[in-house]
């Protein structure tokens, strides 16, 4: 339901979110100063054309004066195009000001959430995040670019029409305007259930692109189990839904446009009965008969617009609580003020006595300790869940541990500045990550540093060159969309040269070759045992061939580390490792015997 | 604008309601134009008759018509824009049943993002014509012919001169509309950029994070954000003019009528409240003819959309059933044969399968092994006819599986591919996804079998537990094994197991497969993997390479026959029992 709970709207206006939002504008105050005080003379200029027309009325056509006539109506033709010239400028440099508050904001949130730990994106769901940088900012530019301008520009235009009304005839303007709590009140009532309605509407259009979304995602899954006769169902009920929830707001649409015609005649009949009697007494001119009529049809927008624009405060400032939330959100981790530096490794590793957990003390790893030496190649094996994955989180500093110390070359990496520490080490994850662009940007990542030799080097060491050099367009064949028409094994090749490209000190691999076959992986690891002679490498994998020429060898169980040595050694204790060589290879003996 | 033809079909279904709502349409026009004629009544009794009842009347009567023409504006809305409603009900419904029967050579392909966007821009802008484009056409149409009427009665020169600036008007809408369209998909498109690269970079965290580009990363995004500002204020800079071109030529309508029409007071020849009708009637005809550039455009982008809807709509149905289908079939024991089966993904590819012929019989179990690449996943796919093969055939109980209705050749077959989909729903209903009926001895089976119940202690709400976005996200291995159990719970003839333990670690696997042996006594399994200890058991085992099969035999044969598998086998020793064999 997490569309709903993006949907909570609270007050159209808070005052200490408006201070923040207003700091955002504070660059631009000058034009904002400037722009309303345009707008307050702006909206005077519509206001004065009933005016205008009520003394060609009264002044010049009933006093049969032609140059007169004339005059006013050029004057009028002056004040209206002088009101649209300015308008113009009015509309064009307000939404530059909110496009450029807007980009700012969103480029804050989007490094912001850049810089954020993955403890945070453990718990919140991409979907959202992507709201907060999208969505979310959008609904602020409304607020910018045309709502708090344009409320001073209604108000105004309400208290113009509202003087000149009573200066001509204040009798007739308060029974014309008598039809003005029921106009509010109506709107008031429509705003309301549209905004309901609409919720309610935005609520299924979510539903229902979320459901195509996945289900395209997954259509062979739908077809493979022969279920399109019952997604189609759920498609149509979900469909169904949006489609009532349309059909519902339609309603209201239908009763409210209708009522304010209404009202706007009621007042027009107020005008000529009430209005009209002042004129045969001859209290009353013709003209302002004329103007007030006209006046009628123009306090009608503003009050509209207005009620929308509550509207628009409301969403942008649940917009601007979510999008200050995230900002406010300071999980990173952290780099130490005075960064110890880390120019070259040599690539030795030591934890020691590490614990750790990913929620509060359910412990994941239990006071490891081992120590690699710079160029050895350590293999780490153990069940799912045992925490090798955990392990290489921690030596990223993707996460910061809970008791203990982790050393590269003797420096604890808390006292590192975690990228330089990054620089050092490749990791080619278990789950392959593909990019959108060409096969060659998602080896070299688009890096300055990374030579278009050096990617063809990669994929060549890895045993990629000869699958991509086949395709169409070689390197610089577009990847669809997750590498749509690649085979698992080859996706994970590619995501193995980004490793190489990046030229590490410190390899490691997590489950990388999972999918690639034996041969290909010998031929990588003796590859790789050339390209990277002399550095650090480990090496988690569930292949026992994979691992067994390591230098030494983890065995995780449980978060701890139960067993360690080279692979004879762990053979001879005939403990975890031996019993799980025993399953890979049991049946083997026949064949060895034979 | 053929193109809307299509659209015929839609419309039929609705005819009732959409001739009751032109009806409608016709009754409201009349009370709305009868208004100003009521006001210029109304106006010439304040300089001729002055009477109080007459002004008294005509209120009320401008009420009374206000009230009649509402009355049918509501209607009008819930009937015209209701079947607009329906009529995209109906069009989303059969676009996705279309979408459902598409080949996976679709899906791989386009994007997800591409075909959302037909199903919400274009069925959205479909429908703008089918309600409100029709809608204002017919509403516009008719003011205009009445009010014209109207107008010329009362004075054909101020009319012309009055109405001189409409017709520019209306052109100028439709240019800048046209224009603002263009803009505005620009401006979608760059949205829908953005929106990636945020999704793309944030899904990609950890990538970003472990090479160390985040700052290009932001710098990418800054270029985005910058280039939707631009096409922002592309878009910006057509509407800051647009609205006031818009007033200023229609109020010089009203000036025009002012100055014109005042003259012809002076000199008698119109009346007073002859020009307040006027000025009424052009403030009811701007709004139509500005609709009237509007509405062209929405023919013209329903029309492009439809065009693009067509095609995909179009978009030709590879795998169904046919002539040929034998609807007798309704069941198969499991004998698979491939008899020279040649495969090639597009024309201009390169044959990724080619003279691949193997039996598997009945209840036997086959490996499949080879290179990356070598075509494995491509051949598993062809059983159920993920794709179509391109030479030879597949025949399962020796009917070509071309000739077997589509769901009865899926239903008994389990497959799990090699990337694992699982919907963001509970587990238990992932598990149960082949079956109809909600069936917790099911699950437990399946769990037990794929040893998915080790894991339950790490589920919250065990297999009430939500997957995806909105709940946990499992490990490699755990998804894997979800993926067995829902192809083990439709008890399939045909068990397919795509590298379908790559993430599971090899004590779990040897557990899996312990149980599997049991399971699938008398089903036919066919399971491709990488690893010797799960392939050698089999019957008979294939080795591709470059989509031909090299070796087959079992695992001892293989061994004897010196060649890839051996030398995969050889390769997976360890080397100290090298020594040994040595
Ligand atoms: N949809 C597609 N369109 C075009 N080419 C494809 C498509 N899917 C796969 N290929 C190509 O066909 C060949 C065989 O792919 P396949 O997925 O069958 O390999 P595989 O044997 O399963 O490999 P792996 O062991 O890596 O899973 C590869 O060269 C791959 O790039
Ligand atoms: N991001 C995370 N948040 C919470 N728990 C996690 C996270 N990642 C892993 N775990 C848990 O930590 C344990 C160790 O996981 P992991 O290090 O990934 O194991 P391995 O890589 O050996 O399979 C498991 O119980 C797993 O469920
Ligand atoms: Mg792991
Ligand atoms: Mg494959």
């Amino acid at each position: 339901m997490e569309q709903k709970d993006d949907e909570v709207l609270g007050k159209a206006y808070d005052s200490q979110i408006m201070k923040r939002l207003l700091g955002y504008v504070k660059p631009y105050k000058r034009y904002v100063v400037l722009a309303i005080m345009l707008n307050v003379l702006v909206a005077a200029l519509g206001p004065l054309r009933p005016y205008l027309t009520k003394l060609a009325i009264d002044d010049y056509i009933a006093k049969a004066d032609h140059n007169g006539l004339l005059v006013i109506s050029l004057l009028l033709a002056g004040s209206l195009v002088f009101q649209a010239v300015m308008q113009y400028f009015l509309t064009y440099y307000t939404q530059l000001m909110g496009q450029k508050i807007i980009y700012d904001l969103r480029i804050k949130i989007f490094s912001h959430i850049q810089k954020l730990a993955l403890r945070f994106f453990d718990k919140t769901p991409i979907g959202r995040l992507v709201t907060r940088t999208t969505n979310d900012v959008e609904s602020l530019n409304e607020l910018f670019s045309s709502g708090i301008i344009t409320v001073f520009s209604d108000i105004f235009i309400i208290v113009w029409i509202f003087i000149f009304m009573f200066t001509m005839a204040w009798d007739l303007s308060l029974v014309t305007l008598s039809v003005l709590p029921v106009l509010f009140y109506a709107t008031f009532l429509f705003r309301r259930k549209v905004r309901e309605s609409y919720r309610d509407v935005r609520y299924h259009l979510a539903r229902l692109n979320s459901y195509m979304q996945e289900h395209i995602g997954g259509m062979s899954i739908v077809q493979l189990f022969s279920k399109e006769k019952r997604e189609m169902g759920n498609f149509s009920s979900i469909n169904n839904a949006h489609k009532n929830a349309n059909i519902n707001s339609i309603f209201y649409y239908a009763v409210f446009f209708p009522v304010v015609e209404l009202l706007s005649s009621i007042a027009i009949a107020l005008i000529i009965w009430y209005g009209g009697g002042e004129v045969i007494q001859g209290t009353l001119t013709l003209g302002v008969l004329f103007a007030f009529i006209q006046y009628t049809e123009m306090f009608f927008r503003p009050v509209r617009d207005l009620s929308e624009k509550y509207n628009v405060m409301q969403t942008a400032m649940a917009s601007a609580e979510r999008i200050f939330k995230l900002l406010d959100n300071e999980s990173f981790i952290k780099n130490p003020l005075n960064p110890k530096p880390l120019p070259v490794v040599n690539g030795e590793i030591e934890f020691r006595d590490v614990w750790f957990a990913y929620k509060d003390d359910e412990y994941v790893l239990k006071n490891v300790s081992f120590k690699i030496e710079p160029g050895q190649t350590v293999a780490i094996v153990g069940a799912t869940g045992a925490g090798k994955t955990s392990i290489i989180n921690l030596l990223t500093r993707f996460y910061d541990i809970s008791r203990g110390q982790i050393l590269v070359d003797g420096t604890n990496i808390a006292e590192v500045d975690k990228r330089e520490l990054r620089r050092h080490i490749a990791i080619v994850l278990q789950d392959v990550v593909l990019f959108s662009g060409t096969v060659k940007s998602n080896i070299g990542l688009n890096s300055s540093e990374i030579s278009e030799e050096q990617i063809i080097k990669a994929a060549e060491t890895v045993g990629a060159a000869k699958f991509i050099t086949a395709l169409p367009n070689g390197y610089n064949q577009e990847v669809k969309e997750k590498g749509a028409t690649l085979s698992v094994g080859q996706k994970q090749l590619i995501s193995f040269a980004r490793a190489l490209a990046y030229n590490p000190q410190i390899l490691i691999l997590d489950e990388a070759t999972s999918s690639i076959d034996t041969d290909t992986e010998i031929l990588i690891q003796k590859a790789i045992e050339k390209l990277l002679e002399g550095r650090t490498s480990i090496v988690i994998a569930h292949r026992l061939s994979t691992i067994q020429n390591a230098d030494k060898i983890l065995v995780m169980h449980k978060g701890e580390i139960r067993e360690s040595g080279t692979h004879t050694e762990l053979l001879a204790q005939k403990g975890i490792y031996y019993r799980l060589y025993q399953l890979q290879y049991k049946d083997q003996e026949i064949t060895r015997s034979a | 604008m053929h193109e809307l033809k299509k659209l015929n079909k839609y419309f039929l279904r609705y005819k009732r309601k959409l001739f009751l709502g032109i009806l409608f349409i016709l009754l409201s026009n009349l009370g709305q134009v009868y208004i100003p004629l009521l006001l210029k009544d109304s106006i010439d009794n304040l300089t001729s008759g002055f009477s109080y009842d007459v002004l008294l009347d005509k209120a009320l009567f401008i009420v009374g018509a206000a009230f009649f023409a509402g009355i049918f504006r509501y209607l009008i809305r819930m009937t015209v824009i209701v079947v607009s409603r329906d009529i995209e009900y109906d069009l989303r419904q059969d676009f996705w049943s279309h979408i459902q029967k598409l080949p996976l050579r679709f899906f791989q392909n386009n994007s997800v993002g591409n075909i959302m966007a037909h199903a919400t821009n274009d069925i959205g802008s479909v429908r703008m014509f089918v309600g409100p484009a029709v809608m204002y056409s017919i509403d516009t149409g008719t003011k205009l012919i009445v009010i014209i009427a109207i107008l010329l009665s009362t004075s054909a020169e101020l009319t012309f001169y009055s109405l001189l600036p409409l017709p520019f008007l209306s052109y100028f809408v439709y240019r800048l509309s046209k224009k603002i369209h263009i803009r505005f998909m620009r401006i979608q498109e760059k949205f829908s950029d953005l929106t990636t690269k945020a999704q793309e970079s944030f899904s990609g965290i950890r990538v970003v994070k472990a090479y160390v580009f985040e700052d290009r990363e932001i710098e990418d995004f800054s270029e985005i954000s910058r280039d939707y500002m631009e096409k922002n204020m592309a878009m910006v800079k057509i509407q800051a003019y647009f609205q006031p071109i818009l007033f200023l030529i229609a109020g010089l309508s009203i000036i025009i009528v002012i100055w014109a029409g005042g003259n012809k007071v002076i000199a008698g020849e119109l009346s007073l409240g002859e020009i307040s009708a006027f000025i009424v009637y052009l403030g009811m005809l701007i709004w139509p003819v500005i609709a009237f550039g509007w509405i062209t455009n929405i023919i013209q982008q329903a029309s492009a959309s439809m065009k693009r809807l067509t095609v995909f709509l179009n978009e030709p149905v590879e795998i169904k059933n046919n002539e040929l289908t034998s609807y007798v079939i309704n069941d198969y024991s499991g004998d698979i044969e491939f008899r020279n089966v040649s495969f090639r993904y597009s024309e201009n590819f390169p044959l990724v399968l080619d003279g691949i012929s193997l039996k598997i019989k009945r209840g036997s179990t086959v490996a499949i092994v080879g290179g990356t690449g070598s075509g494995k996943t491509t051949l598993l796919n062809l059983i159920p006819r993920l794709y179509d093969v391109s030479g030879g055939e597949i025949t399962i109980d020796g009917n070509n599986i071309r000739h077997i209705p589509l769901d009865v050749l899926r239903r008994r077959i389990g497959f799990v591919s090699q990337e694992t989909f699982l919907f963001s729903d509970t587990l238990k209903r992932n598990i149960l996804y082949g079956l109809d009926k909600d069936n917790d001895s099911e699950v437990d089976k399946a769990a037990e079998i794929s040893k998915l119940n080790n894991d339950l202690d790490n589920f919250p709400k065990g297999y009430e537990t939500i997957l995806g976005e909105r709940g946990i996200t499992l490990s490699g291995g755990q998804k894997q094994r979800t993926s067995l159990a829902r192809a083990i719970a439709v008890n399939p003839r045909i068990l397919i197991l795509d590298d379908s333990f790559s993430a599971v670690d090899t004590n779990t696997e040897e557990a899996i497969l312990r149980n599997l042996r049991e399971f699938m006594k008398d089903r036919t399994s066919i399971i491709v993997s990488h690893r010797i200890s799960t392939v050698k058991d089999a019957d008979t085992i294939f080795v591709l390479d470059n989509g031909r099969i090299k070796e087959q035999g079992t695992h001892e044969e293989l061994i004897a026959l010196k060649g890839y598998y051996a030398d995969l086998h050889y390769k997976q020793l360890l080397e100290d029992e090298l020594k040994e064999l040595s």
